[in-house]
């Protein structure tokens, strides 16, 4: 039976913000020893109360606006009690009721072509701190405390590892560009919510959690762990699926169970009454919505995540000709990173001996690929393709009738030819005697098998007179 | 009677133990937070140092402030008649003033028992920095002073905003000067005084004559809601305390068990040793309350009836411009067992619960109290100045 995956996500982003969510401390990467970056707020002491970071709303806010999300006006903040020595309050303050930010939709371009990702919500809360296990003792490490983190919880939309990943890096690639978060190692957690069904069902299967794993490649190895598990436990009935939390281990490559539904903790949640409402007034949207990064152009991400470099971005956003000459070939089949250069580098440089600029461009779509295609199909090579690029772009020519005409095919090449020759001679001893005997229609046998070998395409004359130089 | 949990200098101010005072242990009466001393002082505290005044001492508090007088305070438990730390301090002449967390009615019922002043002001106008929190939405510092005037001196320094609470209000000072009250109406909440003794009926019909003297209309009214704000307040202020109280795990500061085996025995030993039976039962009620299945009937049906009693008690105030009634059922308390507590105070703070739930002023003068909207401190001031002035 064919299965389908139906993943969802919670993504933890620690946000860039020069002080705690809670406190003025330092961000944690700011700390050089354990407990560097602590104060009575965020290490717990009785007297110290929550005071709103407004940057992390604004932060919250700009995130929401990049995925596509409906902005709360009213936003509260929730406790979730549990205890554990990383959480000094044995609550965390997080959105539960009324979150930031909801409804939103991310698109993703990936080999199954282009899916959308609805966004459940984005809420604001505060990270734990760690501990640090060694010796006969484990010690605590409040750094990290307070430190704030937006959660992004997607539906169960993705279909494939792979959409994952695509997801998480343009997650990352904005929210690097868009100034919320540096996205470094560690600072983008997620937990996977991951379920099997046979294909065309619309019931969802038993779904289970893979909690916090930062590295994509893990996350990735981790989906198609889990997603066999389910696919054998429904084919072969390994297992019992079981609705429960597990963990990834990565020396192993597998997933193992964490804790059931039994044990599961009631986290008690209500409102924290020290933080009042948050209401985002339209002044105040309007100024998140000003201050919003330019550089977080939905195609700029595009680009980005093809691998195109920022300068190439920033030459390829500012001006709209070349940006949509790019779209085209790449539309067409060419590779963006690829096109990029083709247009960036070589076009312009052939221009710029002539004095003249990327906006003085005249280039065909077609044209422009036909000689990309010609590269990449390894008909010429790039010196070839380079060649025929200024013809075109001085002469206008046609590039495919141009490359015959100067002979630049691999198939017009003499030294393709000349292989093709020595081909033909070795394979023929009779008719290489023959002609060395004096037979001078020997040849003719010769000179057919060339043909043969390159399907007609070569040029005759030049084929018999190198054919007859070989045999001297 | 022993009057402080530590002594600081010779003063004039007494701060409850719930209150920090920068370098002073501060142990909320509590095992738990025995030899804990603060980084920093409450606003309220360093406003008042700020302005000349001495911090005398910490002040005895029942552990975290939750049972009738102070009487479950760890290391100094009561025995024989009941009386609160802080209000004994002022009272006896002690301090001009204290500071004291009104949370529960324990501040207030002292305040009446002692035949002294206290104000509990509108929720949001003096900051909550520096208070042990218990019962954040609804806890407050408030002043003992001897008199109406006293209270007000106090008020006027430490009211305003803070920014280091984010609960408290913008204004930056408030107006607590007195006005005549000649022409004032003033309701009597017959539904409290039935619930009072003989003692009590007495001071409020003392009060009210009073008053009257002074020009103010009194009328009895009834006002049938005590039962459903003080359920609803404990619902609230139980999961609140037990939520707030449970950083106090045994890892960071304070009372640690010696014996454990393990990271949850730490937690439990800790615990178990270091709070009293009330807190524990106040833990076990607060949890109880925002249990998953608990909650929309417990916790969220109090938002509920918060929300409907201030709209309820805002409209009264249209015809009246203050209620007059009991503080607590009796005007003496005899020490008790503390498996008993849980109840007794449950009971008690049917007097007390309304100003917690919604925020609004109350006065204890007289052996009374006084209750107003928002912001009618200054009215209730002045209305038991001029029952303390008379013959002036």
């Amino acid at each position: 039976m064919n299965y389908e995956l139906v993943i969802g996500l919670e993504t933890h982003v620690e946000l860039s913000t020069e002080s705690k969510i809670f406190c003025s401390c330092g961000g944690h990467s700011a700390a050089n020893e354990p407990n560097d970056c602590v104060c009575p707020a965020c290490s717990g002491m009785p007297g110290m109360l929550p005071i709103m970071n407004k940057h992390v709303v604004e932060l919250a806010v700009t995130a929401g606006l990049m995925l596509n999300c409906e902005i709360n006006r009213y936003t509260t903040f929730d406790k979730k009690n549990y205890y554990y020595p990383d959480l000094p309050c044995a609550y965390q303050i997080t959105q539960l009721n009324h979150p930031i930010c909801t409804n939103g939709c991310v698109t993703l371009k990936t080999s199954a072509g282009t899916r959308d990702i609805r966004i459940k919500q984005i809420h604001m809360e505060e990270d734990a701190g760690k501990l640090v296990h060694g010796g006969k003792y484990s010690y605590v490490d409040f750094n990290r405390t307070s430190v704030p983190l937006i959660e992004i919880v997607t539906q169960p939309d993705f279909r494939s590892a792979e959409e994952v990943v695509t997801y998480l890096n343009k997650l990352k690639s904005m929210f690097r560009s868009g100034g919320i978060s540096e996205c470094e190692e560690g600072a983008m957690r997620c937990d996977v919510n991951i379920s099997v069904r046979p294909e065309g069902s619309e019931e969802f299967g038993v779904r289970t959690e893979i909690k916090n794993m930062s590295s994509f490649e893990a996350i990735e190895k981790a989906i198609r762990y889990e997603a066999q598990r389910h696919m054998d436990a429904l084919e072969f009935e390994t297992e019992e699926l079981v609705q429960e939390t597990r963990r990834y281990d990565d020396a192993s490559g597998k997933t193992m169970a964490m804790r059931n539904k039994e044990t599961e903790a009631d986290y008690r949640y209500f409102p924290d009454a020290n933080l009042m409402p948050i209401i985002i007034d339209d002044e105040w949207l309007e100024e998140i919505k000003a201050n919003k990064p330019a550089a977080v152009d939905e195609k700029a991400e595009d680009y980005r995540l093809a691998g195109i470099s920022d300068k190439e971005i920033d030459m390829l956003i500012s001006n709209q000709k070349i940006s949509k000459l790019l779209d085209d070939i790449v539309a067409m089949g060419a590779n963006p990173k690829d096109g990029a250069a083709w247009i960036l580098t070589d076009c312009a440089g052939i221009l710029r001996k002539d004095g003249k600029t990327l906006n003085d461009l005249v280039i065909t779509a077609e044209k422009l690929y036909a000689v990309i295609r010609m590269v990449d199909n390894g008909d010429i090579n790039r010196n070839a393709g380079k060649k025929i690029l200024i013809a075109v772009v001085e002469q206008d020519v046609d590039p495919i009738a141009y490359c015959k005409e100067q002979g630049l095919d691999k198939k017009f090449d003499a030294s393709a030819i000349e292989a093709v020759i020595d081909k033909a001679i070795a394979e023929n001893p009779q008719s290489v005697a023959d002609f060395k005997g004096g037979k001078v229609k020997a040849l003719q046998a010769l000179f057919g098998a060339c043909m043969k070998e390159l399907k007609g395409a070569g040029d005759p004359a030049m084929i018999k007179t190198l054919l007859e130089e070989k045999l001297k | 009677m022993n009057y402080y949990k530590t002594k600081i200098a010779d003063g004039n101010i007494a701060v409850d133990d719930m209150i920090l005072v920068k370098d002073a242990e501060a142990s909320a009466g509590s095992k738990m937070l025995t030899g804990f001393k603060p980084l920093f002082s409450a606003e309220a505290v360093t406003r008042l140092e700020n302005k000349g005044y001495k911090i005398a001492g910490k002040t005895n508090v029942g552990e975290f402030g939750l049972d009738l007088l102070g009487e479950f305070s760890y290391g100094a438990e009561a025995e024989g008649t009941l009386k609160g730390a802080a209000a004994e301090a002022v009272a006896s002449g002690e301090v001009k003033a204290a500071l004291a967390v009104d949370m529960n009615g324990a501040a207030r019922r002292a305040a009446a028992i002692s035949g002294i002043d206290f104000l509990k002001p509108t929720y949001g106008t003096v900051s909550r920095y520096g208070v042990i929190s218990c019962a954040a939405s609804g806890e407050q510092i408030g002043v003992y002073a001897q008199n109406a005037s006293g209270v007000k001196e106090i008020m006027d320094v430490i009211a305003g905003h803070d920014e280091k609470d984010g609960t408290s209000l913008k204004n930056e000072s408030y107006d607590y000067s007195f006005h005549s009250v000649s022409g004032k109406k003033v309701a009597i909440i017959k539904e409290l005084v039935e619930k009072a003794d003989d003692e009590t009926k007495k001071r409020i019909n003392a009060f009210a004559d009073a008053l009257r003297a002074q020009g103010v209309t009194i009328e009895e009214i009834s006002f049938d809601v005590f039962a459903v704000v003080n359920t609803a307040w404990q619902i609230l202020m139980t999961a609140e305390t037990c939520n707030n109280i449970s950083r106090y795990d045994g890892v960071k500061f304070g009372h640690r068990a010696k014996e454990y085996k393990n990271i949850d025995e730490l937690y439990v030993n800790s615990r178990t040793e270091g709070f009293n039976f009330l807190t524990k039962a106040v833990i076990m009620y607060g949890s109880d309350v925002l249990s998953k299945n608990r909650y929309e009937a417990c916790y969220d049906k109090s938002l509920k009836v918060r929300r409907v009693m201030a709209e309820k008690f805002e409209e009264l105030m249209k015809q009246y411009d203050a209620v007059l009634m009991p503080a607590a059922s009796q005007t003496a308390y005899e020490a008790y067992d503390i498996h008993e507590a849980f109840g007794k105070v449950f009971n008690e703070s049917i007097f007390t619960a309304l100003a917690n739930l919604i925020g609004v002023p109350a006065l204890i003068s007289g052996g009374v109290q006084l209750m107003g909207k928002h912001f009618s401190e200054g009215l209730l001031l002045s209305l038991a100045d001029s029952v303390e002035r008379k013959g002036e």
